[in-house]
């Protein structure tokens, strides 16, 4: 719409057409809403929408399929690698990824992650931790923090009964099938700028089937924290960042 | 061209999926049914038609990998039994909500738990009755020798396809170990056209496809299960399959589905032998479940035993189709026990005709 009053020649920003028109229902300041324009941008800049398959998860995510301009399969909970491997093996030529939260990732569906990145199948798995369960309204996750308070860790997580947050990115890059894990963040434009270069490089490593790549995005839960999105990018940085430092993983030969 | 070969049940169930042209099979190793996936891969369909064999880390994987390849339009199977039957019914029931068709083999066991790995009918109400969650049913075919499990194969998939729903052949311990003469079909292509629903990449100047079983509006989301329950509804108007032998004059009656029918079918004859006119129902597709041949039979009997290798399961549906005309028995043999002939014609004279 916004287009109709504003000249072409004044245009200095429009929305990728494999975004669609939908509002997004992400609570303000979450990083859902950054990735998924980055990753939309990186599937039209590769030309490759009509080759594209996704896999949203159960999660806040969940609704991802409103959002991408590109067919789409919701998978149960935790299963989008499996259900990714079917699509993918099937369907060998087309581009497949996943985009999935930590709690899908790497609690319920730490299995069907480890054993999808060992086979190496050749699809992308979009990661997004923000160390806690935002869709069920902050309970804790396996990234959930030594200390961090959630709503089943009120008094924080003890890591004695509760055990230590998982760094799953470090672990799958030990795996062989493993092509590419790098950790990035979106919250401020030098950053989204870097996630998206590895976004593309993933799609690009999944043409030359080159095995799994792992694109983890540490993001923030305004919501789910009980802090103002400004809050909760500060606290992303002092808290997250120490623990699950940005930067690439694994990178191919 | 035909084909005639002695086979072991399981290892024909492989065999028929390569040729009813399935594009893959998903799987996980468990007695009695791990032949299944052992045949394929030393077969490598891959070489012959083109299918894919893959084996999953667990059976809650196999099943999504299916749901990820029908999702794409694809003939997808996998097979399993019992304790890995019910890791799958999250995926068949997400699969019966997103209204994606595949083949799923059930070479039953003796449970709960981990039971035996004798053969059972015990998974009978898993299968028929939901087993997932939610107001879903799956089209059920039980067959009683190897010869139903090839054909089954095939005509599960068509059925699949026909309704978009997940089909269930519910074999048991028995017809998946054992060896019988089977004529193979010849093989058939693998289908190359994608359906309109299947997730291959957007199509130019159309909307995405999306597969989901998630509806989060009540209103909408009571539409789709009105249109699951039209479907399903359609299906017992249109896929009812049953058998019925000596029927015609018949003043008892057995029933008994899957390879307790073979055995039941000697008790029968054996009943003849002693001048007692009974005759024996075989329900085929246990959902759809034949119950208004039951009714019709119920009218003209004075006793029906139903004879299952479980503790009473398809009974309470026998009871539901004969609907109070006549009394309805139930003998089984469970945890892994096969009922002999003399058994079940001495429950028959003791239960129905002394009863």
């Amino acid at each position: 719409m916004a287009e109709n009053i504003i000249k072409a020649e004044n245009i200095v920003f429009s929305k990728t057409e494999l975004l669609s028109d939908r509002v997004m229902h992400y609570c303000p300041g979450c990083g859902h809403g950054t990735t998924h324009r980055l990753l939309a941008e990186v599937i039209e800049e590769l030309g490759i929408q009509e080759e594209t398959i996704g896999v949203a998860p159960v999660g806040c995510s969940v609704l991802a399929y409103y959002y991408f301009n590109v067919d789409m399969t919701q998978a149960a909970h935790g299963r989008a690698p499996a259900v990714a491997t079917g699509i993918k093996r099937v369907m060998p030529e087309k581009y497949v990824f996943t985009y999935q939260g930590d709690g899908d990732l790497a609690a319920i569906g730490t299995a069907e992650t480890i054993h999808a990145c060992n086979r190496g199948e050749n699809f992308l798995i979009v990661f997004i931790n923000n160390g806690i369960y935002g869709m069920t309204g902050g309970q804790m996750a396996p990234t959930t923090l030594p200390g961090m308070k959630s709503s089943t860790s009120p008094r924080g997580r003890d890591i004695v009964s509760m055990g230590n947050p998982l760094k799953i990115s470090e672990l799958v890059a030990t795996l062989p099938g493993m092509c590419y894990v790098t950790r990035q963040s979106v919250h401020t434009p030098v950053n989204a700028r870097k996630a998206k270069r590895a976004l593309k490089k993933a799609f690009e490593y999944q043409k030359l089937k080159k095995g799994t790549c792992l694109v983890e995005i540490v993001s923030n839960c305004s919501s789910g924290w009980k802090m103002t999105p400004v809050q909760a990018n500060k606290w992303m940085e002092e808290n997250m960042f120490p623990f699950y430092p940005l930067g690439d993983i694994k990178v191919p030969e | 061209m035909k084909e005639i070969r002695l086979m072991k049940g399981n290892e024909a169930v492989a065999e028929a999926a390569i040729r009813a042209g399935a594009d893959a099979y998903f799987g996980y190793p468990i007695t009695p049914q791990s032949e299944v996936i052992e045949y394929l891969m030393a077969e490598n369909p891959e070489e012959r038609t083109g299918m894919v064999v893959l084996q999953a880390e667990s059976e809650i994987a196999a099943i999504n990998m299916v749901y990820g390849a029908a999702g794409c339009g694809k003939r997808a199977m996998t097979t399993s039994s019992g304790p890995g039957i019910s890791l799958k019914m999250e995926g068949i029931s997400y699969m019966a909500g997103a209204e994606l068709p595949c083949l799923i083999v059930n070479v039953v066991r003796g449970g709960p738990g981990l039971g035996t790995i004798q053969p059972s009918q015990s998974d009978y109400f898993q299968a028929v009755k939901g087993g997932g969650h939610g107001d879903y049913k799956m089209i059920v075919l039980a067959p009683a020798t190897v010869q139903e499990s090839v054909d089954f194969v095939k005509k599960g998939f068509d059925l699949a396809f026909k309704y978009r729903t997940p089909v269930m052949i519910l074999s048991d311990g028995i017809i998946g170990q054992m060896m019988e003469k089977v004529e193979l079909f010849e093989q058939m292509p693998r289908i190359k056209e994608p359906p309109e629903w299947a997730t291959i990449g957007k199509k130019q100047g159309k909307p995405p496809v999306v597969v989901t079983s998630l509806q989060l509006q009540a209103e909408e989301h009571e539409k789709v299960n009105l249109r699951l329950q039209a479907k399903y509804r359609e299906i017992e108007k249109n896929e009812v399959m049953c058998e019925a032998i000596h029927c015609e004059d018949a003043e008892y009656l057995f029933a008994a589905f899957g390879s307790a029918a073979r055995i039941t079918r000697k008790a029968m004859e054996m009943a003849r032998e002693k001048g007692i006119k009974v005759g024996l129902v075989r329900p085929i597709s246990l959902f759809p479940f034949p119950y208004q041949v039951i009714n019709q039979l119920a009218g003209q009997v004075k006793g029906i035993l139903t004879v299952e290798m479980n503790a009473g399961q398809m009974v309470e549906d026998i009871r539901l189709g004969a609907c109070g005309k006549t009394r309805v028995e139930h003998f089984g043999r469970f945890g892994g026990m096969v009922p002999s002939p003399d058994e079940i014609l001495a429950a028959f004279e003791q239960k129905i005709i002394g009863g």
